[in-house]
């Protein structure tokens, strides 16, 4: 155990503290997507593992064939466009159900990315292209704050874009569907934008990532919905914790980028303690399934039978013998 | 004005559960007019107001809007010409969204959604004024989610909603009866304030038979799928609820408790 501790560097974690933050505001792009279908459409949406890796592949791809490494993300932004455009045509148009129409999209990008790619990876030329999402340690405080300002710039925009008519409509569907339809809103409308743009942000997060670890890969996005989910709700479990009542709506949005860049603090902390790799995904689920359980735990701890019946019995225990009630007060 | 050509609508059709909520039913109603809808459960009253609201599209015959035809319509297309308040006072709100949010998107029913910003300073202080009328001191609270407010409350939320841009058709699904006596006796008031007001030509279900009378100068009573009674003007002011339950045993209806003790 001892040897275990010794083993440790302090220096290391510090060392790896930037690549965190970084890698955290890249998933925060795309923790912002997700949010969009997942608390805003309420649509639980496959789509992603596999618009996040397309947004990987174009870029890599593009950036091969000569394209500067800034337009190659606005393809990638719209690539993602375009695969939301299919899960949610299969599931308006085609009546296919929420989870299923985004696994068929999800499962048929794998073999278009592999297409896209012609392989199962691929590097980016990082000697011959200046990339300005870089991992290389000497920019990497210039590619945090570049990724800060495109997470800064998305919040605004999305704030701005569900304030206005489009946007409130796309909420109220998200939240009754009837209704909307009974004010004269295209529901199935509202539903395609809303896949449409947030699979695009999830793609240019891809393509972001892609450049930040210098490859992409058919198998990059896998999981990708549960690291989105988990930033999601991190930053709302936080945001509860911290801001309490005066969470208004911007405050959610940046505790979504905030839970993005806690989620890969534990990740490189735990990767610091040792923990085999292959183990991260397990770890990714354990620490998902623990922030879904915090408020449902904390809200069955006020409305709990057992907890009743506990103080219900100690108030009888107090009337019977009034006695040991004092001599209860003083012991505490 | 409303005109509802022979239409029919038959659910389950070729299945055991086979059943035929409307059979060739026709309605006219002028500007103005003020219609209550009462029969038993399954009679038809929720289907008809479906069918014009379009839920679904009706298997045969016409709908008629101030002579144009929308039983070609998709229910949100339709919406521009119709108010609508449901049953539950949860349908007809957006619980998550603000008071004022609510109005807003029900102040564009019929306009394209464009990427204006969703709600003005200056319509607040319409909506203030509106919600003022309700008398519910809903006024001072446009800010806070409709979610948090009491169904009575969310109802005539609705029914705000329903009327704030002028429907050529009001369709009012029994909407009083998930409220409380009291509650549901303002709701109707504000009601027959609204529809009097704005000259609304309206249709209202309801279970009470003392509300279908003493509301509205038209009055129909509908079984198995049909309109078997048609009343209106002085004649239905007279009505009493014996005339009513006694109408409804002739055509071989089953008088529900509900409808007996309400």
């Amino acid at each position: 155990m001892a040897a275990y501790f010794a083993s440790l560097n302090p220096n290391a974690l510090w060392n790896a503290a930037p690549g965190g933050l970084a890698q955290g505001l890249i998933w925060g792009i795309m923790a912002l997507g997700v949010y969009l279908t997942f608390r805003v459409l309420n649509f639980a949406d496959m789509t992603c593992d596999g618009s996040f890796a397309l947004g990987g592949c174009t870029a890599v791809m593009l950036i091969l064939g000569g394209w500067s490494p800034e337009a190659v993300l606005l393809v990638s932004f719209i690539a993602g466009i375009a695969a939301g455009l299919a899960t949610g045509i299969l599931h308006t148009v085609l009546g296919i159900p929420d989870i299923l129409a985004g696994i068929l999209t999800q499962i048929s990008l794998y073999s278009i990315n592999l297409n896209i790619m012609g392989k199962a990876n691929q590097a980016v030329p990082v000697n011959a292209v200046k990339v300005h999402f870089t991992s290389n340690i000497q920019y990497l405080g210039q590619t945090i704050a570049l990724t800060l300002i495109v997470d800064i710039v998305i919040i605004a925009v999305f704030y701005w874009f569900l304030g206005t008519e489009l946007g409130s409509s796309i909420r109220a569907t998200g939240i009754n569907p009837h209704m909307s339809r009974a004010q004269g809103i295209n529901t199935n409308l509202m539903k395609v934008i809303a896949l449409a743009v947030s699979n695009g942000l999830i793609a240019l997060s891809g393509g972001i990532l892609t450049e930040y670890q210098g490859f992409a890969d058919v198998k990059m996005g896998q999981g990708s919905i549960v690291i989105g989910l988990a930033a999601v709700i991190i930053g709302e479990v936080l945001a509860e914790a911290i801001v309490g009542k005066r969470l208004n709506f911007i405050m959610r949005l940046t505790f979504t980028v905030v839970g993005g860049v806690v989620y890969y603090f534990v990740y490189v902390f735990v990767l610091w303690l040792k923990f085999p790799a292959d183990d991260m995904k397990l770890l990714t689920a354990i620490v998902v399934a623990a922030f879904l359980a915090v408020p449902y735990l904390q809200s069955l701890r006020r409305n709990s039978f057992r907890g009743l019946a506990r103080r219900n019995a100690r108030l009888a225990a107090q009337q019977t013998s009034p006695d040991k009630d004092g001599k209860d007060k003083e012991a505490r | 004005m409303l005109e509802v050509r022979n239409i029919s609508r038959t659910f389950n059709p070729g299945t055991i559960n086979e059943k035929k909520a409307l059979i060739d039913v026709s309605l006219t109603l002028a500007d103005g007019d003020f219609c209550t809808v009462i029969g038993g459960n399954g009679a038809g009253k929720s289907t008809i107001m479906n069918a014009i609201a379009g839920a679904w599209p009706v298997d045969e015959g016409q709908i008629l809007i101030d002579g144009q035809d929308v039983s070609g319509l998709s229910e949100y297309k339709r919406a521009q010409f119709l108010g609508r308040v449901f049953q539950d006072p949860m349908t007809g709100t957006a619980g998550d969204m603000q008071i004022d949010e609510n109005m807003a998107l029900a102040a564009r029913r019929g306009q394209k959604r464009t990427l204006r910003w969703g709600v003005t300073s200056k319509e607040r202080e319409l909506y203030r004024e509106e919600l003022k009328k309700l008398d519910l001191g809903l006024e001072d609270r446009m800010t806070a989610k409709v979610g948090l407010l009491s169904g009575g409350q969310r109802q005539a939320l609705t029914l705000l909603m329903a009327t704030m841009k002028k429907p050529k058709v009001l369709l009012l699904d029994e909407h009083t009866a998930a409220l409380d006596p009291k509650t549901a006796a303002k709701v109707l008031q504000a009601t027959d304030r609204i529809v009097r007001e704005g000259h609304l030509t309206t249709l209202m279900v309801t279970h009470n038979m003392r509300d279908a009378i003493a509301h509205g100068n038209r009055l129909i009573m509908m079984s198995g799928g049909k309109i078997i009674y048609d009343v209106e003007g002085e004649e239905k002011r007279n009505l009493k609820v014996e005339d009513l339950l006694h109408r409804f045993e002739q055509a071989g209806g089953e008088v529900s408790d509900r409808m007996a003790l309400s």
